[in-house]
């Protein structure tokens, strides 16, 4: 078992979600930055989808009260097993009384724990992901919580040291012009495409507020609600868009102009409060 | 005409002519799913499908256009949800006031219309439920309650909803049942789902 000594600000357990049941009003939640989960749970030889932390802006301090085996991807921060320098994205072997702690991140949001094994932990709905716009799954990781690790590893761990993924100061998302490009100005595809925005401090898994100049609409009227997918750039009334996360609402009533490409979406994921972003137009499919 | 309309690498908006041909699409996708197809989400005039990375858009294109084309027989028959509704809701007498339709009548007219589940969302086990008379069309309030008790059932536009959860909620409350919504331990968590047709009855009646 792990001992939670502090939590940190948010730490929530994550694997891949609860894709295919849209139509119950249920999103797909799970890790915002998939690749970095997947990444994790391979260095311990898990299944990629095993139930992991996501640790959100570090702080988190942990016990193992037994032999384990973890491994830390995602964003970059300090890692200190009983107060010695250690190394992310390479399998880690604890002994039973070690104290894992983590800094705040130095680029980034969410690191990403897994565990030799993966945690066990109840399944909703066939996930153990932490919905935080539904409510559903476990609630947010709590100082003295007591997380049990499972035996579900498939393999021994293959790669001793994963490539880094670099985060960049200024990154360029990819979108292709969305499903209600027709709604904006005939210039706000251009906008959007040729100013910086700023990451504001009202980013979480639903989404990435963004602040910058204002993508002007063509039409006024309501949009009735109608689907929306993880990566959807949308704008409301306000004319600052918000980039859907994993845990973005399954409807919603404001037009998307754009569309992130699927490989950007963990770019995303990892965009911090007072970063600038910038999108990089793409041609329609 | 339905338009198909991109939502990014892996996902096919189909936007439709009203809120029937998304449940006829809907129904008629649900009865044969096409291959690669991850969700299916219906809404007021659109039926978004998402897709895995093998799938080509252009068969998905081809099997919304040959679902339209074969709709009338595949639908799958649902068994009918009856809801006992206690017709006290807070916003009655508004409602009464905004239709011009006494409360009484209001109440009798609720019962008596063929509602359908049109699609989900806003919450789990949140359905808009259609099929209502369409005198009863109320708009929503112009302040939301930031409180609306579990199982009240509430009028917005052309639906009827009903809160699986406490929450927030600007709907016109016209009563309360004790359905429960949305429950974790059954099979399928949720009591209304799209193509179910529903009939409220007075509670006690």
């Amino acid at each position: 078992m792990i001992e939670v000594l502090r939590a940190g600000p948010l730490t929530t357990m994550q694997d891949l979600g609860r894709p295919g049941l849209a139509h119950l009003g249920v999103g797909r939640s799970g890790a915002v930055d998939r690749p970095s989960l997947g990444l994790a749970n391979r260095l311990v030889g898990n299944d990629e989808g095993a139930a992991a932390l996501e640790v959100t802006f570090g702080g988190t301090a942990l016990r193992a009260t037994g032999p384990l085996t973890v491994a830390l991807t995602g964003a970059p921060c300090t890692v200190r097993v009983n107060g010695r320098g250690s190394d992310m994205c390479a399998p880690l072997s604890l002994a039973a009384g070690d104290v894992l702690e983590l800094g705040m991140p130095s680029r980034g949001v969410r690191t990403y724990l897994a565990v030799r094994g993966g945690f066990e932990c109840e399944l909703v709905l066939g996930s153990a992901a932490t919905d935080l716009l539904s409510g559903l799954g476990p609630t947010p990781v709590r100082d003295g919580d007591l997380l049990v690790v499972g035996r579900a590893c498939t393999a021994q761990p293959g790669v001793d040291v994963a490539p880094v993924r670099q985060l960049p100061d200024e990154p360029v998302l990819r979108v292709v012009p969305g499903p209600r490009v027709d709604w904006f100005a005939p210039d706000a595809l251009m906008v959007l495409g040729r100013s910086r925005h700023e990451v504001t401090s009202s980013s979480d898994r639903i989404g990435v507020r963004l602040d910058g100049p204002v993508l002007e609409r063509s039409r006024t009227d309501e949009l009735p609600s109608e689907g929306m997918v993880e990566g959807s750039v949308q704008v409301p009334p306000d004319g600052h868009p918000v980039v859907f996360l994993a845990d973005h609402p399954v409807t919603g009533g404001y037009p998307v102009i754009a569309v992130l490409h699927p490989d950007d979406i963990a770019v995303a994921a990892q965009l911090r409060p007072g970063q600038a972003v910038r999108f990089d137009v793409r041609p329609p499919i | 005409m339905r338009r198909m309309l991109v939502a990014g690498h892996d996902g096919l908006l189909v936007e439709c002519e009203d809120l029937e041909d998304v449940m006829a699409l809907h129904r008629s996708l649900e009865a044969s799913r096409p291959a690669g197809v991850i969700d299916l989400v219906p809404a007021a005039r659109t039926l978004l499908l998402t897709f895995d990375a093998t799938t080509s858009r252009s068969d998905l294109v081809a099997a919304v256009t040959r679902a339209g084309a074969a709709e009338a027989g595949l639908a799958h028959p649902v068994p009918e949800v009856v809801i006992e509704v206690t017709y006290d809701g807070e916003d009655l007498a508004e409602v009464a006031e905004l239709t011009g339709i006494p409360a009484d009548e209001v109440v009798r007219r609720h019962q008596a219309a063929d509602h359908v589940v049109a699609f989900t969302g806003f919450a789990p086990g949140f359905a808009y439920i259609a099929g209502g008379d369409p005198a009863l069309v109320v708009p929503r309030r112009d302040t939301p309650r930031t409180r609306v008790p579990a199982g009240s059932v509430a009028l917005a536009g052309e639906f009827t909803g009903i809160y699986p959860r406490e929450g927030p909620g600007g709907w016109q409350l016209i009563g309360r049942t004790d359905s429960v919504l949305w429950d974790l331990r059954r099979e399928n968590p949720a009591l209304l789902t799209p193509g179910a047709p529903v009939r409220f009855t007075e509670a006690g009646s």
